[in-house]
């Protein structure tokens, strides 16, 4: 048996990301033990159950209390492979410390997706060997995409002593998680950082630049079928595809990006510069739309949300909002966009909106507002091509991966799926927990246990 | 992974976490939810004559934001029938053999003590603990702490139990004594195979000051209860010191007891020569789920040292124990607080201003101000330090230390609110390795400023 360990390459320096500041820097000892203490050590404790991935938190906050950290770590990670992340990307306002028992007593939540950090990123650096794999099994299991659903499920396939090989389109690993977050929570390094340390946990390769395609033109390709034949099972870990698009006049050109895009480049490419970008429009309620227009607003840039439900239609989290207002990103609501406006040059000049009601447009109402740059974050697309050309895969209306809620096992018996492909595009914590349910299924499968 | 199993006296113990003689140890359907959350054994609630409980029976105390620092109680024994406990020793140790079951027992003639010992190890008893300790109800009978503090009872008792028993005899001793040393030679004595300490120490919880009656209060009354829990460990640590340094009794194994919460304070008493130890307040506060974090702490504690197993912890820190004249004078620790650290409380210079020796200073503060303050030693140079902590307050500034006049006292460092930011760093005294015994042999114990001054006088006279 060879071992490979993957290597993954380093990301340039001198990228916007890393102008950001963390807004949850990582606690010190002193703080963290604190921080610890506070916590009730709740039974049948309600912050357990609003985690997707079912972390056991009272007990992993208990450890840190009494300086076992390496213990609170594996508490974490046992459940959640990605913790360290978790702890910092997942919206603990509305998951853990939203259920923590001190908001209904009026005092500070438990800093949860902190601590969790903490003792995770203390433990694994100073002993980053907490699990052991199991004795091989000799099945071997593909996984394709490298997000945190598939890498997720690589890590937990590896520690029960099966060979994983997972494929990525892109020349980096770790998805939205690497390249989506925004860099205020996480930078890519972190990402990548954590990637290696789960991919170390035993017999797991990776190949960068590889996408799986319905039919295999080029080297940089591999089919749908040749997976299902090289390997015992098939993870799916597609997440969703390009950003849609508006369809409205002028939006072809420059100018005009897509939000996860934009982000993508903000974090890794060191080419990225916003020169002569005064104002900007994001179009787009959800929280991807807050990310962008905020991450903008922190670079100085003026930068407007537009959206054409009310402020109570916002889809985007109330926490993520206020704090990109208090960083002074604006929103504009009850406006539907109309057209992108050019100059004769073809450059971006604004936006003609039109005032909706009932996120209807109502005629006459139309107004142009100024913009160097018009984001779009109205979705993703969906990556159903490749979902299926695996036989027996479907998918429903919305273009989403069908599996049995209970296993994660999609209509092929060989293959599972999980993470945003097939929620439709969630939080990493709900890849995780997905990817979690899979392996369980996958193993007794591969076991012959319950297949 | 340590191998952390114990032979206490011969009593095999998958770990050394047992559960205390308490309410933990109830009944049967307890001790089984126990051992499958990991404990390692558990000690029966005392066996005896049953009695009649009062209500309410248990008191708290509180400090700061933590609740329960320190419980008392004024339970007595098992206040179920013996058959009913019997029975369910005897389920217990069937279903789980690899398990220390030990038997708790308080009686009075020595009758009594032949029957309940040939009783409980029919039922399967590892071993029996003598509850000499209990210090409310059952004293006043002329049983358990009673038993303690009258060392020759305490062997004869314990005689009759050796006689008796087949299986290890333990005596729990009460904390209620002037020199535990007494009842713990007294045990070695009787030939008894270990000891248990502390149980509860004698204690009047509160006062409700709207009744006028102590707490916890039964109708219109109180009476005195047992103290146990965090609050108690320190009282409980230095009991077990004396007796784990005793050269004799030392050679009995020792089950330690008394405010043990966590793997940290477990690791501390069997570095001190325990080989179990025995844990009550923390289960009835938190439940039997904290085992979880004692054996995976105590687990990485001993890999992480290097150590194989509990033997090679245990008594590590016994030689260390010793006595005030033993001690080095000529060492010597100053304070250091951390610039980075320090959130700018100025907690350290008023606790040092008014409860030490006045050698924290504010920075930016001219000569004048300083000795308008209090200060009567002004340091050479007196620096401006701003805080540059995350938590602290923008303007606010770290106090310095006067290096020269600091006697290393430690207080400051006690009442920082942030761990880590003062350090109590070792520097040269100038003076040499001494301790105040060396000085009385060489006849230099001599330290000017006494009473001799009167006496001097007085000659003059
Ligand atoms: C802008 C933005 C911000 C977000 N912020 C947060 C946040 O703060 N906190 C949070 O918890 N969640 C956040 N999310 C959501 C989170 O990123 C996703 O839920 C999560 O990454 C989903 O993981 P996944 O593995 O399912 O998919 P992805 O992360 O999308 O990963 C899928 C991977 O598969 C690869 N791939 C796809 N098709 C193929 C193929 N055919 N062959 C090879 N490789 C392929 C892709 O390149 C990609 O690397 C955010 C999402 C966005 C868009
Ligand atoms: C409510 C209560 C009942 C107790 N009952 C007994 C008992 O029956 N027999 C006994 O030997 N000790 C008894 N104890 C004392 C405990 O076993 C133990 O020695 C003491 O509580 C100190 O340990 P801790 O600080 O972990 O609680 C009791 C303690 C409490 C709080
Ligand atoms: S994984 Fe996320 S939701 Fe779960 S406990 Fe950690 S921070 Fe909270
Ligand atoms: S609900 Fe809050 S206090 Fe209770 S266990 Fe969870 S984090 Fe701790
Ligand atoms: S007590 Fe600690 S934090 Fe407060 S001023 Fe002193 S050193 Fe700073």
């Amino acid at each position: 048996m060879t071992h490979h360990s993957p290597h993954i390459p380093d990301v340039e320096g001198d990228r916007l990301e890393v102008l950001y500041e963390d807004k949850k820097p990582p606690y010190e000892d002193a703080e963290a033990i604190a921080e610890a203490n506070r916590c009730l050590y709740c039974v049948d404790a309600p912050c357990i159950k609003a985690c997707p991935t079912a972390i056991d938190i009272p007990t992993f906050i208990r450890k840190i209390g009494t300086g076992n950290v390496k213990g609170a770590a594996r508490t974490i990670l046992s459940q959640n492979l990605l913790g360290k992340s978790c702890g910092q990307v997942c919206p603990v306002e509305v998951l853990c410390a939203g259920a923590c028992v001190y908001n209904d007593w009026h005092r500070d939540p438990i800093k949860i997706g902190r601590l969790q950090r903490y003792a995770v990123e203390k433990a694994l650096a100073e002993d980053p060997q907490i699990f052991k794999p199991k004795a091989p099994t000799g099945k071997r299991i593909a996984l394709v995409g490298a997000g945190p659903a598939s890498i997720a499920a690589a890590g937990w396939l590896a520690l029960e002593g099966h060979e994983a090989a997972i494929y990525e389109k892109k020349l980096l690993p770790g998805g939205l998680n690497t390249l989506g977050i925004a860099p205020y929570k996480m930078k890519v390094e972190d990402a990548l950082q954590e990637i290696t340390w789960v991919l170390s946990l035993g017999n797991v390769e990776l190949f960068q630049g590889v996408e799986i395609v319905p039919v295999s033109g080029s080297p940089e390709e591999v089919s749908a079928s040749a997976l299902l034949r090289q390997y015992d099972a098939v993870f799916l870990g597609l997440g969703l595809g390009p950003d849609s698009r508006l369809k409205i006049p002028g939006e072809d050109g420059g100018g005009v990006v897509g939000a996860t895009h934009l982000i993508e480049r903000l974090k890794a490419d060191p080419t990225l510069r916003f020169k002569g970008v005064d104002r900007v429009i994001v179009v787009g309620g959800g929280n991807t739309a807050v990310d962008v227009a905020h991450e903008l607003a922190l670079l100085g840039i003026d930068a407007t949300m537009l959206y054409r439900g009310g402020e109570e239609d916002l889809s985007a989290y109330e926490h993520e909002l206020a704090s990109g207002r208090v960083d002074g990103m604006k929103v504009l609501c009850e406006r539907s966009p109309v057209a992108v406006l050019r100059d004769n040059m073809g450059k971006v000049t604004g936006m003609r909106v039109i005032r909706t009601e009932d996120k209807k447009p109502v005629a006459g109402t139309e107004e142009d507002l100024r913009a160097d740059l018009v984001v779009v974050a109205v979705g993703q697309s969906r990556m159903t091509e490749v979902a299926r050309s695996f036989p027996g895969v479907e998918l429903d209306m919305r273009g989403r991966v069908i599996v049995d809620p209970k296993t994660y096992r999609t209509g092929n018996p060989k293959v599972w799926s999980a993470g945003d492909c097939v929620n439709g595009g969630k939080e990493v914590v709900n890849a995780v927990g997905e990817a979690k349910i899979a392996v369980t299924s996958m193993h007794a499968y591969l076991m012959g246990v319950g297949a | 992974m340590a191998d952390l199993s114990i032979d206490f006296a011969g009593i095999k113990s998958p770990n050394p976490f047992w559960l205390a003689s308490a309410p933990p140890t109830n009944t049967g359907d307890q001790v089984m939810r126990a051992f499958d959350a990991g404990w390692g054994g558990a000690v029966w609630k005392t066996l005896g004559n049953p009695i009649v409980n009062v209500s309410s029976r248990f008191g708290g105390i509180d400090y700061g934001n933590t609740r329960m620092m320190g419980l008392n109680n004024i339970e007595l024994i098992t206040d179920r029938p013996l058959e009913v406990n019997l029975r369910e020793i005897r389920e217990v140790k069937r279903r789980y053999p690899n398990h220390a079951v030990i038997t708790s027992l308080m009686v009075e003639t020595k009758e009594e003590w032949k029957e309940i010992i040939q009783r409980a190890e029919e039922a399967g008893s590892d071993g029996h603990e003598l509850n000499f300790g209990c210090p409310h109800g059952m004293c006043e009978r002329g049983m358990g702490s009673a038993v303690s503090s009258e060392p020759k009872v305490l062997r004869e008792i314990a005689r009759w139990a050796v006689e008796f028993a087949t299986k290890p005899v333990i005596v729990k001793l009460s904390p209620n004594v002037t020199d535990i040393v007494e009842p713990g030679e007294a045990v070695l004595e009787s030939g008894a195979h270990g000891i248990s300490l502390i149980n509860t120490i004698k204690s009047i919880m509160a006062i409700d000051l709207d009744r006028m009656v102590p707490l916890p209060r039964v109708g219109n009354a109180s009476t005195n209860g047992g103290y146990c829990g965090p609050a108690v460990k320190p009282v409980a640590l230095h009991m077990v010191g004396e007796l784990t340094r005793h050269p004799y009794v030392a050679k009995l194994p020792i089950s330690g007891i008394g405010g043990i919460s966590n793997w940290r304070d477990a690791a501390e008493f069997i570095a001190l020569g325990c080989t179990s130890v025995q844990v009550c307040t923390a289960v009835m506060h938190y439940g039997y789920r904290i085992v979880e974090d004692m054996i995976e702490g105590l687990n990485d504690f001993l890999d992480s040292k290097g150590m194989k197993s509990i033997l090679d912890l245990r008594g590590r820190a016994a030689p260390q124990y010793k006595n005030w004249g033993e001690l080095d004078l000529g060492y010597r620790v100053v304070a250091d607080i951390s610039t980075d650290k320090c959130i700018g409380c100025q907690l350290c210079y008023v606790a040092c201003m008014d409860g030490a020796h006045q050698c924290i200073h504010l920075p930016g503060r001219t000569e004048e101000q300083a000795r308008k303050a209090g200060h009567t030693h002004i340091p050479k140079l007196i620096p401006d330090r701003a805080v540059t902590a995350r938590g602290g307050a923008p303007g606010a500034r770290v106090p310095f230390v006067d290096d020269d006049e600091c006697i290393g006292c430690n207080l400051c460092q006690l009442v920082c609110p942030v761990s880590g930011c003062i350090t109590m760093k070792e520097v040269p005294s100038g003076k040499p390795n001494e301790s105040w015994n060396d000085r009385v042999q060489r006849g230099a114990d001599f330290v000017p400023g006494g009473l001799h001054v009167t006496e001097v006088e007085r000659a003059k006279r």
